[in-house]
């Protein structure tokens, strides 16, 4: 990639973005033009750098999760398993099955959210505004399941380390049915209106061709990667969670053009959609019981002020915290590395000292020295978190490794020789998003 | 066993050059000596070992140390599904060899660790700041950099 300061007298020299009405994200292309011809480009990013590693050396283990939301902000939930799983694997925590059959539901649920967004706007951009509603639709079921599951739509923070933070919402199945149906139907819709379509076929078909070799050299990964007929899947290739024991195919494409990228990820949708089901049947649903009708948070705490309280506290499984019950099936046994149950904390002594212990100044989740790489198939690609511990509260160095990083630093070479026009699709096609690859 | 083989291998090729070899928590990982990086780079990437993928290129500081940087390395092989990673120390002031030749994602990697941590690359095409803006002050992940501090808006280029 070479600077761009001494272009010839013929040639224009054009700034494509920041803030680009048909680029989704912050990045700066500055084109050398022959006409509408690219000569030669820069692409310019870190407008969303926001120093999220320089913070995580800064906050404790618990408290650097919610930064993880932020990154993938389409697929918070993978962001978060990421996360942990890196945790775990260097405290040598085990998780129990339902919260693994939790985890990989959400992700599933998380990548097929990440893959509308990514092709509604790469769509729309394209000119098809009703692709880009018909996505946003079926976004708007899975993410009821989301927001009833973690209480937020965006920023979950719901993967917890150890597990997850609470139960399932006892309506949950017929929640995700009613997700999966409508986006079943959303994608037939769009495969109607995408596949066929002359307008959408010249602007993608046979354009920014990305070779399997080239596209190894630089390190994509993820649908770009497969689009390109490689078929890597950290899902299928290093089996995490519960993954070995779903059946689910890997997509792949032929060709690596606009296309091929959109396609792949029509595909892994619906390979995702499988998945789903597959966990819903996998799981047993919550039951009502599991929502306590007895005292009110406030009322649990006057009463413990002088006895104990003999019935259950009302928390509902999910939103204000779990019970006790529900502990042993979604977070892991090890009392020193979760936050112990409200019950505990509101009505007894041990619970509020071992609520303090975790939460205090250097104590709680305290993985022994030494460093960990360890990576999720997230939305974008394999989504790795390098972590170097010192033995204290707070990580030493957290490194991402974001998987349109790599993808984004081919750019230049995809979009030299061609149009103007093509930088649209091919940049859409990318899925770029500034909060990870910027970090 | 696949995974000692890998670096057994290094060891009995490169012998000196491979100060340890270990695999913590089931991750592979070789020390490597930091004028050999570039020819156990290319020998890992050629076949039969075939990491044709470099997954990640980052820096860890540690002030306290003689040779300040740790320049950390994730590589990946397709063909036999198999990571590992390779480190080397770094002094403060000098410059390791760039991967560009080797992998293309090296060029971002290896600018955004000089922007992060100050660390040159002999050999870059293009070596500059990714992610802040060139009139930044400063190497923002180096230990030494306060987490808060402030510096003033770069007035906008004529």
């Amino acid at each position: 990639m070479a600077r761009l300061d001494n272009e010839s007298p013929d040639s224009l020299l054009l700034q494509m973005g920041p803030s680009h009405p048909a680029m989704h994200g912050t990045i700066r292309i500055r084109l050398e033009l022959d006409g509408e011809r690219i000569l030669r480009s820069d692409v310019e990013v870190g407008y969303l750098h926001r120093g999220f590693e320089k913070t995580c050396e800064n906050r404790t283990y618990f408290n650097l999760l919610i930064y993880t939301d932020r990154l993938n902000y389409v697929s918070p939930l993978i962001n978060n398993v990421g996360y942990a799983l890196t945790l775990e694997k260097l405290m040598g925590l085990q998780v129990p099955e339902r919260a693994q059959f939790i985890r990989v539901l959400m992700s599933e649920l998380s990548r097929i959210s990440d893959h509308l967004t990514c092709l509604a706007a790469m769509a729309m951009e394209c000119g098809a505004f009703t692709v880009f509603l018909y996505n946003m639709k079926a976004r708007e079921f899975i993410w009821d399941v989301i927001e009833a599951t973690t209480g937020a739509r965006m920023t979950t923070s719901y993967i917890r380390v150890g597990g997850v933070r609470a139960d399932l919402h006892p309506d949950y199945p017929s929640a995700v049915r009613k997700a999966v149906g409508e986006t079943r139907k959303v994608l037939k819709d769009v495969h109607g209106l995408l596949d066929k379509n002359k307008i959408f076929l010249d602007r993608t078909r046979d354009i920014a061709v990305m070779t399997p070799e080239n596209a190894i050299a630089f390190g994509w990964t993820g649908p770009c990667l497969r689009s390109t007929g490689v078929a890597y899947d950290v899902r299928k290739a290093f089996p995490y969670l519960v993954y070995d024991r779903l059946s689910f195919d890997i997509p792949v494409g032929d060709r690596g053009d606009n296309f091929d990228r959109y396609m792949v990820r029509m595909r892994e949708m619906e390979q995702s959609l499988r998945i789903v089901e597959q966990c819903l049947g996998s799981l047993p649903a919550t039951p009502a019981t599991r929502m306590a009708d007895d005292l009110e948070p406030a009322e649990a705490i006057l009463a413990a002020r002088t006895k104990r309280p003999r019935g259950g506290i009302r928390l509902s499984p999910n939103l204000e915290g779990s019970e006790k019950a529900v502990y042993r099936d979604i977070l892991a046994g090890d009392h020193r590395s979760i936050v112990p149950p409200k019950e505990e904390t509101y009505a007894s002594i041990e619970g509020l000292i071992s609520h303090f212990q975790f939460f205090m100044k250097g104590h709680g989740l305290r993985p022994p020295r030494g460093e960990v790489y360890s990576s999720v198939e997230g939305g974008n690609g394999e989504l790795g978190f390098y972590l170097v511990s010192d033995g204290s509260d707070r990580p030493y160095r957290l490194h991402l490794r974001a998987p349109c990083f790599h993808v984004v630093a081919a750019l230049e070479e995809l979009i030299r020789g061609r149009l103007i026009a093509d930088v649209i699709p091919t940049f859409g096609s990318m899925n770029m998003i500034g909060g990870e690859l910027d970090r | 066993m696949e995974e000692k083989k890998t670096l057994g291998e290094l060891r009995k090729r490169f012998g000196g050059n491979i100060l340890e070899a270990s695999a913590p928590f089931g991750d592979e990982t070789a020390v490597i000596r930091k004028d050999a990086l570039l020819q156990i780079a290319e020998f890992l990437r050629n076949p039969p070992f075939a990491f044709t993928m470099l997954l990640d290129l980052t820096c860890v500081d540690y002030p306290g140390r003689p040779d300040r940087f740790e320049m950390v390395y994730h590589l990946f092989s397709l063909a036999r599904s198999e990571r590992i990673r390779v480190k080397l120390a770094l002094p403060e002031g000098a410059a390791v060899a760039s991967l560009t030749g080797l992998w293309k994602n090296a060029d971002w990697l290896e600018r955004e660790a000089f922007d992060m941590f100050g660390v040159r690359f002999e050999g870059h095409p293009d070596l500059r700041r990714l992610f802040m803006d060139e009139g930044f002050d400063g190497h923002p992940l180096r230990k030494d950099y306060p987490l808060r501090k402030r510096q003033p808006r770069i007035p906008p280029r004529t």
